[in-house]
């Protein structure tokens, strides 16, 4: 029998500074996120990026977060004593069985968000797998305000996984793919994923090509953040994180919409919380609280 | 009189032929790419059980989320007016009408006339429609007409926590995982479905009787959960999916 391919499927990986050496640095921490969808385990030394892994979330939190924090590790002679302090956070953040304390995911993101993308940060959108956040933060990464939405699987990575199985189409080319269309196709009308399925399926029938297809997707998609963010609104600089941000076809119609640029992204997007877990780890061990 | 209705819903069309006032044919067909050509063809099935010829038809009434694909209606009306039209025919006690379809989800309060007072709808949203249960049966690889059967079984209470159909999948995922039995599992679908339909049927202030249709009213389990939801019976007609049409026919002859 032939094996079902998971299209909705995205890589999964570890890295590691190999110009770095942990044990020249005085604290090593690190933070693990443990989403609904995906899970991350970032290990910072001496407050820098040191390595990380990013997996797909298992049905248990805390070996999700064993594997995450082991994975990070692979090959760099670290084992889980060396790490002073554990920050959890996300959707299973009291579940780190290894992690001193845990914190919401919306003041780790704005943190790891200000490491990645610098202190001139204001907004942080957050596009997880099973939510979507608006953040509003300072120039030292503390939160001053936000929005979520976590109740709908429209504008969530969990929406595009769905269509990516759906076209057949490895999630990470859908971006690309969804901009090749010569001309910009209407949006798909239904805001729920489920409905947005049939109507997708009816598109195809009709003879509409995948790419199209695509583009109608994103550009709901995209649109649909935008009534999130006027509800918040958008101060610059303005940042994406979490796996949608590495979807261009999203972004760049978002972009489009609400006439706002979005920075690059220097690291993976989709570390930033637990990157920031990892650095409240740190202010934690010479707050003298570790 | 011979009049028509034809109910175009988001899956599948409706089409019930009334002669003064008694139906003598209907059919159902699944709506498929082609709109038009689908109810054309569940016209000539309800004629074909009917008895008649087309042409006999003197007046055909349209509804339903695709009433506008059918250009050989005579007029249309909205879903709401024809879900109260067929409600009253059938109940004349009825002030509250609850429609829960594949897409849509309805509550209607109507008067002794079966006038519509005040309604509520819900078609943005599978998490309070039929389409629900359609994805949670694939999930639980329980064939669909087993789903409410199968919730009657359920011994305990398990809590939905996502009210998403989407994000309920992945829950149930984690749920088959933790050795929760399916029964429990698919009267929590059901309980999720009849939730969001109370708080949309309590919007609009619910008066007993209370008549429930739609294709999900055949599902037992969604109709025990409902019931409890709003601590009332509700009354089901035989072929509640029909309800629509035959508002709309009776749209057709003129009457309220």
């Amino acid at each position: 029998m032939e094996e079902k391919k998971e299209f909705w499927r995205w890589k999964e990986y570890n890295w590691h500074d190999e110009n770095k050496d942990w044990k020249e640095a005085s604290i090593v921490t690190a933070g693990v996120d443990v989403g609904s969808v995906s899970s991350q385990a970032v290990i910072m030394a001496d407050g820098e990026l040191y390595a990380f892994s990013n997996m797909r979330t298992g049905s248990s939190s805390p070996d999700s977060a064993q594997k995450a924090i082991d994975w990070a590790m692979e090959n760099t002679s670290l084992t889980l004593d060396n790490i002073r302090f554990t920050v959890g956070t996300g959707y299973g953040r009291v579940n780190v069985p290894f992690a001193k304390k845990a914190i919401t995911e919306i003041a780790c993101h704005a943190r790891g968000g200000n490491y990645m993308y610098g202190p001139t940060i204001r907004t942080i959108l957050d596009m997880g797998g099973q939510d979507c956040k608006a953040i509003h933060c300072d120039e030292r990464g503390k939160v001053t305000n936000f929005l979520m939405n976590d109740k709908c699987a429209a504008g969530t990575g969990r929406g595009m996984e769905v269509f990516a199985d759906l076209l057949s189409i490895p999630i990470e080319q859908i971006g690309e793919m969804s901009l090749s269309v010569e001309k910009e196709p209407e949006p798909v009308s239904s805001t729920c994923v489920v409905f947005a399925k049939s109507e997708a399926m009816g598109l195809l029938r009709s003879g509409w090509d995948k790419n199209t297809v695509l583009a109608a997707y994103c550009s709901a998609m995209a649109h649909r953040i935008v009534t999130l963010l006027e509800r918040i609104g958008v101060e610059e600089d303005f940042a994406i994180t979490g796996g949608i941000a590495k979807n261009v076809g999203v972004v760049k119609r978002l972009e489009k919409e609400i006439g706002i640029k979005i920075l690059e992204p220097k690291y993976d997007t989709q570390i930033a919380g637990a990157l920031g877990a990892a650095l409240f780890a740190k202010t934690l061990v010479e707050k003298g609280k570790g | 009189m011979i009049t028509a209705g034809i109910d175009m819903g988001a899956k599948t069309i409706k089409v019930v032929i009334l002669k003064d006032g008694e139906i003598i044919g209907k059919s159902i067909v699944i709506g498929g790419l082609d709109q038009k050509k689908s109810a054309e063809e569940a016209v000539e099935k309800a004629v074909a059980e009917a008895g008649i010829t087309r042409d006999q038809i003197e007046k055909m009434v349209a509804t339903g989320a695709g009433r506008g694909e059918v250009d050989f209606a005579d007029s249309d009306i909205t879903e709401v007016g024809a879900d109260a039209k067929g409600a009253i025919k059938l109940y004349p006690s009825a002030r509250t009408v609850i429609d829960v379809g594949a897409e849509e989800g309805r509550g209607i309060r109507i008067d002794s006339a079966g006038k519509v007072v005040d309604f509520s709808i819900n078609e943005k949203c599978a998490a309070g429609a039929g389409s629900f249960t359609e994805s949670m049966a694939r999930a639980l690889e329980v064939p669909l007409e087993e789903l409410g059967p199968l919730s009657l079984k359920s011994t305990q209470e398990v809590p939905m926590n996502a009210q998403c159909a989407v994000f309920a999948e992945s829950e149930v995922v984690t749920m088959v995982h933790n050795k929760i039995p399916k029964e429990d599992m698919a009267r929590a679908v059901h309980d999720a479905i009849a939730s969001r339909i109370t708080s949309m049927v309590r919007k609009v202030g619910f008066e007993k009787d209370v008549v429930l249709i739609g294709g999900l009213a055949h599902n037992v389990g969604f109709v025990k959960s409902l019931e409890k939801d709003l601590e009332t019976e509700v009354m089901i007609p035989e072929q509640p999916e029909f309800v629509g049409a035959l508002g709309a026919a009776i749209a057709a002859s003129g009457g309220a």
